[in-house]
C-alpha cells in the first residue's frame, strides 16, 4: 500500500517537503487549519491564539504527560483560503531557531484533496536534528521505563 | 523482502527499543537481558529474533552462552531514519482526517 504522508529531505538540504492526501474536500482540509477548535483536537494542543489572516499570528501550548508545558508560535505571513498558508514556526524555550513553512492546499477531486509543506530550516544541521528528534523521544521513552523497570526490582 | 521496512518495525516496538538500549552498553545472554523486562521469556526471545534478523543485533558465542550485542553501523543508519519523524505527521494527519470526516456527515 501506498503511504498517505511522504517526507522528501535531501541529504544536505536546509529544507523538506511534507505531502499528504487527503479523503477530504480542500474546503474541509483548511478549516481544519483555520478552525481553532479543530486544530486543538488533532494537534493536542490549547489554542491561545490563532489569527488567520494576512500579518496574524498564533500560539499554542502542549502538556506533556510529565505536566511541563511547551509553547509554539508563529507568524502567518500571508495566507488565501483553500489555496495557501505561509507562516513561520518556532518552539520557545529551545534552542531550535525559527523555522519557514509554505502550506500549499490543493483540490484533487471534490472529495479529495493534497497537502504540501515545504520547510525551510536555519542550516542543514538544524533540520536533520528537527528530523531525528521523533526518534530520540522514543528512545528517551524506552530509556525512562528502563529506569523505573530497574528502580521497581531494587 | 524490504529490508528498510523491516529495521522501521523493529524500532517501532517499544520493548525492542528497550533490549536495544540495554544491550547498547554491554553484550548480554537472553536470560539476563528478560529479567529487565515485565514480559514473559518467550515474548523476549521472539524479539531478540527479530532483531537479530533485521541486523541490529548479533549473536556472539562465548562457551556455551550466546551473548547479544549491537551492531553499531547498523544502529547508526537507524538513528538517521527519519520514519519517527513521518510517523508523527502521518499520526497527526489521520486524526485531522477522521475529524473532519464526522463533522463532514453531522
Amino acid at each position: 500500500m501506498e503511504l498517505k504522508t511522504k517526507i522528501h529531505a535531501e541529504d544536505g538540504k536546509q529544507e523538506l517537503f511534507i505531502t499528504r492526501n487527503f479523503d477530504l474536500p480542500v474546503e474541509l482540509l483548511f478549516e481544519a487549519y483555520t478552525d481553532a477548535e479543530i486544530v486543538a483536537q488533532w494537534m493536542n494542543t490549547n489554542v491561545l491564539k490563532l489569527e488567520n489572516k494576512n500579518h496574524g499570528g498564533y500560539l499554542f501550548e502542549t502538556t506533556d504527560p510529565m505536566g511541563n508545558k511547551h509553547r509554539f508560535n508563529g507568524t502567518i505571513h500571508e495566507m488565501q483560503t483553500n489555496a495557501f498558508i505561509t507562516r513561520t514556526f518556532q518552539m520557545e524555550n529551545t534552542a531550535f531557531p525559527v523555522q519557514l513553512e509554505f502550506l500549499v492546499f490543493e483540490k484533487v477531486t471534490d472529495d479529495t484533496s493534497k497537502l504540501t509543506m515545504h520547510v525551510i530550516y536555519q542550516s542543514v544541521a538544524v533540520r536533520d536534528q528537527i528530523l531525528q528528534l521523533p526518534f530520540a523521544q522514543g528512545i528517551n521513552m524506552a530509556h525512562n521505563r528502563i529506569q523505573e523497570i530497574v528502580a521497581k526490582n531494587k | 523482502m524490504n529490508l528498510r521496512r523491516d529495521v522501521f518495525q523493529a524500532i517501532a516496538d517499544p520493548t525492542r527499543r528497550g533490549i536495544l538500549l540495554l544491550v547498547a552498553s554491554q553484550a548480554m545472554t537472553a536470560g539476563a537481558i528478560a529479567a529487565n523486562f515485565d514480559t514473559a521469556r518467550p515474548t523476549v526471545s521472539k524479539h531478540l529474533h527479530i532483531l537479530t534478523e533485521c541486523e541490529l543485533l548479533t549473536q556472539v558465542q562465548d562457551g556455551r552462552e550466546i551473548y547479544y550485542k549491537t551492531n553499531v553501523k547498523k544502529m547508526k543508519a537507524v538513528a538517521d531514519f527519519i520514519e519517527p519523524f513521518r510517523k508523527m505527521w502521518d499520526d497527526r494527519f489521520n486524526k485531522l482526517e477522521t475529524i473532519m470526516k464526522k463533522r463532514h456527515n453531522k
